[in-house]
């Protein structure tokens, strides 16, 4: 493990211990009251399960291009972290939901774009572990397709009339929320940080492995 | 290139004339579809509101995904897929080949399936056949554009059955909604026509999307 | 491709298999809790949807809480993300160790030279 692995996990853990106390500060909203302190993580996870999603797919692309088996585990890491930082988001958006809208789902633009993305990301990890000789290629052409999605779950919010809120709500903030939502977002991008390259570590001892196995052979 | 293309699907049409195993499996396969769909949702009598779009764009779904392993299946068996890449052709007019052949075994299941959904649920299907033409095309084009690139990818993995419906349709989700909701609005007493080129508009971009993905990636994807 | 890199692969896809029964753990429960949600989302109401937000205004004193409590809602939220980013970095950590164990194994057995 890098150098700078140690103490950055160390800094993440006390910046996340720190932002529940920063998010309580913060002030409430007018119409939504307690409930709307879910977007303080619920934000930072969907912008990390974007992230993750263009990392594999640019990872992917390289993958299939270059033939660089390092992007491969890069792609990997990304798709796996893609299902974390989905499922959080799936699931603390309809908890807010509930009580902000009244229903638990709605199948608008950016709900139904976000679900279908969330599961190509499934579908990547499917074909990885299922799809026996030639499924890194395969996964990797799929990531690309759902990398195509991405922008498209990004804008869907702000061309089609849907329940969800619109992208100008982060850049309107006030200064409290403003700073509750940074900090809470510097914070899951560091651990995204720190997870992908933990993971892509668990990739490089498993081709440390395969290699063992390999030369056993020899 | 235009020759390759046109010579792969002269094959696969050459092939699938002979004997018409896939054309009439994924036909029947489709009209079965249409009745269960059928049986379980008609109460009373009556065929739920706006029932008609849905079912007859999962008919296509699951008869495309059908048609898709069929045809591959018959190249893994012969080998032929092998002999083809080993050809001195351009590999994406190879996969424009095969589309061409998929889409035109999906346009033939569709001109059997709309009229039998539009008498089964006593919908309007063909109160606009031109709008609905141009919904069924660019729908089929941007399924197909997928579901070739996969089936052709996964001729060699293992679990290639059940793989197909795992990476195709949550990629093509975008293309069956864009479908549905157009051919939705075509059913209605007073059409917006406005709202269906939309959809269309938004099926050719996705079909733009999705073809030019697959041309990028066919040929990386079906080196090893 | 050589003989034994195909072995290699095979072995490799037998071995995945048995060290994934970890992630199976944590796809079962996050498969667990989508299920449990279900009857939850069959519940729903559909009342007028409210307008589309584009700010987001604050004030300082919390409104009179009207029909739904908020508070369980909020507290699942956060206790599911902690719960989900932990069982994630407990899922890696049980899988690396067992892959260096397994590295570890191989690489004593190569060096007391018992394979060749």
């Amino acid at each position: 493990m890098p150098k700078w692995f140690m103490p950055l996990a160390g800094i993440n853990a006390v910046m996340f211990a720190a932002a529940p106390f920063i998010i309580a500060s913060a002030n409430y909203e007018a119409t939504m009251g307690l409930v709307q302190k879910i977007f303080y993580f619920h934000m930072p996870s969907a912008s990390m399960f974007l992230v993750s999603a263009v990392v594999c797919g640019i990872a992917s692309a390289r993958y299939l291009f270059g033939g660089s088996p390092r992007q491969d585990r890069l792609a990997y890491a990304a798709a796996e972290l893609a299902v974390l930082f989905g499922a959080i988001t799936l699931v603390t958006g309809p908890l807010w939901a509930r009580k902000a809208w009244g229903v638990w789902w709605a199948w608008d633009v950016r709900l139904t774009s976000s679900l279908m993305g969330w599961m190509v990301a499934w579908a990547y990890l499917l074909v990885r572990k299922y799809g026996g000789p030639g499924s890194d290629k395969l996964a990797a052409g799929l990531a690309l397709f759902g990398m195509a999605n991405v922008p498209f779950v990004y804008i869907s919010v702000n061309y089609w009339r849907t329940i969800h809120p619109k992208t100008s709500v982060v850049p309107t903030l006030p200064a409290d929320m403003g700073m509750a939502l940074w900090f809470s977002f510097a914070s899951f991008l560091v651990l995204f940080v720190l997870l992908l390259r933990l993971r892509v570590y668990l990739e490089e001892e498993r081709t440390k492995l395969d290699a063992l196995y390999l030369s056993l052979d020899e | 290139m235009i020759r390759t293309a046109w010579l792969v699907l002269k094959k696969d049409l050459t092939v699938e004339v002979r004997s018409l195993e896939i054309a009439y499996t994924t036909l029947f396969f489709a009209v079965s579809c249409v009745l269960f769909f059928a049986f379980a949702l008609v109460k009373e009598g009556k065929a739920p509101e706006d029932g008609a779009a849905g079912i007859l764009w999962i008919a296509i779904a699951f008869a495309g995904t059908l048609a898709l392993g069929r045809t591959f299946e018959r190249e893994r068996q012969s080998e032929t897929l092998r002999a083809l890449l080993m050809a001195p052709a351009d590999r994406p007019a190879i996969y424009v080949g095969k589309l061409l052949g998929i889409i035109a075994l999906l346009i033939a299941a569709e001109i059997v399936l709309v009229p039998l959904v539009a008498f089964l649920f006593q919908a309007p299907l063909l109160s606009h056949p031109f709008w609905l033409a141009a919904v069924l095309i660019s729908g089929t084009i941007g399924f197909a554009a997928v579901g070739t690139l996969f089936s052709a990818m996964l001729v060699r993995a293992r679990s290639r059955d059940v793989l197909l419906p795992v990476l195709l349709y949550p990629i093509t989700v975008p293309v069956i909604i864009a479908g549905v909701r157009a051919t939705a609005e075509l059913l209605q007493p007073d059409v917006e026509l406005s709202l269906v080129r939309f959809w269309v508009a938004l099926l050719l971009a996705l079909d733009v999307v999705f073809v030019t993905l697959a041309l990028w990636t066919f040929e990386p994807l079906m080196t090893d | 491709m050589q003989p034994s890199l195909r072995r290699a692969t095979r072995l490799r896809q037998g071995f995945g298999a048995h060290a994934s029964t970890r992630r199976h753990g944590a796809l079962i429960c996050f498969l667990l809790l989508l299920v449990v949600s279900t009857p939850l989302v069959a519940q729903q109401q559909q009342p007028e949807p409210p307008k589309q937000t584009d700010e987001f205004v604050p004030i300082s004193q919390l409104p009179p809480q009207d029909q739904l409590p908020a508070a369980p809602l909020l507290v699942t939220a956060y206790a599911f993300v902690w719960l989900a980013l932990f069982g994630y970095l407990v899922s890696l950590a049980r899988r690396l160790s067992k892959v260096q164990r397994e590295v570890e194994r191989l690489e004593s057995d190569i060096a007391k030279g018992s394979r060749t």
